[in-house]
């Protein structure tokens, strides 16, 4: 142990909550067999640290100390409350009780256990919404208030939310286990659109003044690595952490000093994070190899092309539409369709663009969707029919209720209304 | 092991229209069905087939005294609640694999766990 002055302990308490606290509730959670009890313990043994850190200096496997403490914890709560919780539904674990342990066992079974963590919280019987908000809560260690105030919603819904969705898993009979065989791509796939869904929300806040949310995004890409560590052979995992990080490697220049928007052309390249930005590549080759590229693959190598690009205007633009055309037959969505059509634009023309733009204007999944009008407005604009890009800017102004977003809007209506 | 009810809301329509020949493959379906539920490594508790909707007598209470009569299930939805299975199932994604096995026609159905008495 080491004994340290308080910015060093603060700094060492927020590192093991941001690197341990899936790992001390996933281990809480296989002894409790209950989640709210489980996320008790593990609260438990992080004021305990806050305690006794500064005193006694910070462990020296802060991770082990804090598990040690929330098993403990659970244990103690256990044996004063088993009367009482004989009433309650328990989480259903599928491996027999007398092979649980009481104490602390080799890092393998934590690994597994985080796993288990993840799977339970984006399991298909919750609603999206619920899988988010637990993923955040449980596996992030993300405070319910932070949670509320990333997805615009009061404290006492939030915790509503958590607590019906702990609830449910614990009725239901949901399995705290990692889902085998035939069932793992598609509860992997759902996984993956949790933590997709967690970067996007920090990234482009839906509602607000703030574009980004750095909290939201760090927790994202954190829980983006440990699924690349522990589940290193899915292509797919690999593909999301590059888009992530290719991503996040543009974050300091997609806002300008004001908080507008900044579009990707404009973006000064110079500021970019070059490590991000091989890093994500190197991913997206770990990704691309073997098989059919997933959707998650081929979105990191068309982000990755962008940033590896010397300039806007040295963009590969017709490799990207050729991943666009690749990633519409894997995932046929229409936003896919609309990315694409701005591909063709660059490719062969804003006429072109405009054409793919409009084949897609009848289809009712776009609706309310503001990226389309904004889109059309651009290409409008660049063609020089400004009366009928003010009316597309218009229209996705109406659509988007993202400060920084308006503000980028608003500022190109007036353009072409001069 | 944990119990759960598995809820079966078909469109009507398909039954009132339905030949006998098509009768006698549903109720077929449902045979081999009973039959998955054990190679599923799970077990019929109970289970019945219902008539129509247009069948249904609802008694309502609405606050005070006896209820009120109705001619009609308590709910009118067009996918309507035409039979059930109560099995037996380790937990929920047990559960659901041999939900999905169910027969259902053009509808779906709906699984609910059941309350265990010896928890209340």
């Amino acid at each position: 142990m080491t004994v340290a002055g308080g910015p060093t302990v603060r700094r060492a308490l927020d590192e093991a909550h941001r690197r341990e606290w899936a790992f001390v509730v996933a281990a809480a959670a296989r002894l409790a067999r209950d989640l709210d009890l489980a996320e008790e313990c593990a609260q438990d043994a992080f004021v305990r640290a806050a305690e006794t850190w500064p005193r006694h200096g910070v462990p020296a496997n802060p991770g082990a100390w804090l598990t040690t403490v929330a098993t403990r914890r659970v244990l103690d709560l256990l044996r004063r409350e088993r009367v009482l919780r004989g009433k309650l539904p328990l989480l259903v674990d599928p491996r027999p009780a007398e092979s649980d342990p009481p104490v602390l066992e080799e890092a393998t079974v934590f690994r597994d256990d985080r796993l288990r963590l993840v799977f339970t919280c984006c399991h298909p019987a919750l609603a999206r919404e619920a899988q988010v908000a637990l993923t955040l809560r449980l596996v992030c260690g993300l405070a319910t208030p932070d949670i509320a105030a990333a997805f615009l919603v009061s404290e006492s819904t939030m915790a509503a939310r958590l607590t019906r969705a702990k609830h449910k898993i614990a009725a239901a009979g949901i399995p705290y286990r990692v889902p085998t065989g035939a069932d793992l791509p598609d509860r992997l796939d759902a996984v993956l659109d949790v933590v997709h869904l967690l970067f996007t929300a920090g990234h482009a806040a839906p509602r607000g003044d703030a574009l980004v949310r750095p909290d939201v995004v760090e927790r994202a890409l954190q829980l983006g690595r440990t699924l690349r560590a522990l589940l290193p052979d899915e292509r797919e995992v690999a593909g999301l952490l590059a888009l992530m990080v290719v991503t996040d490697a543009r974050r300091a220049t997609r806002v300008a000093a004001d908080g507008s928007l900044v579009l990707l052309e404009d973006q000064d390249r110079r500021r970019w994070d070059r490590a991000g930005i091989a890093e994500g590549g190197a991913l997206v080759v770990a990704a691309l190899r073997g098989g059919r590229p997933g959707r998650f693959a081929l979105q990191a190598a068309i982000a990755s092309l962008h940033a590896e690009a010397p300039s806007a205007a040295e963009t590969d633009w017709a490799q990207i539409l050729h991943l666009y055309d690749l990633l519409l037959r894997v995932w046929p969505s229409p936003v896919v369709a609309l990315n694409r059509a701005v591909a063709v634009a660059m490719v062969d023309g804003p006429d072109a663009g405009l054409a793919a733009v409009d084949a897609l204007a009848g289809d009712a999944r776009l609706d309310g969707y503001a990226y389309l009008p904004a889109t059309r407005a651009d290409l409008l604009r660049r063609l020089g029919r400004h009366a009928e890009a003010a009316e597309a800017y218009r229209a996705a102004l109406r659509l988007t209720a993202n400060g920084a977003e308006q503000a980028f809007l608003a500022g190109r209506l007036a353009g072409v209304e001069r | 092991m944990p119990q759960y009810t598995i809820l079966i809301y078909e469109d009507e329509a398909n039954w009132v229209n339905a030949t006998p020949e098509q009768f006698r493959a549903v109720m077929e379906a449902h045979d081999a069905f009973t039959a998955q539920i054990a190679e599923q490594g799970g077990s019929i508790v109970a289970g019945a087939g219902l008539q129509p909707t247009a069948t249904a007598t609802t008694l309502r209470t609405n606050g005070a005294g006896s209820p009120v009569v109705t001619d009609g299930p308590f709910v009118e939805t067009k996918e309507a609640l035409g039979g059930f299975y109560v099995i037996e199932a380790r937990d929920l994604d047990h559960a659901l694999t041999i939900a999905r096995l169910c027969p259902a026609g053009t509808g779906g159905v709906e699984v609910r766990p059941t309350i265990d008495p010896s928890q209340m």
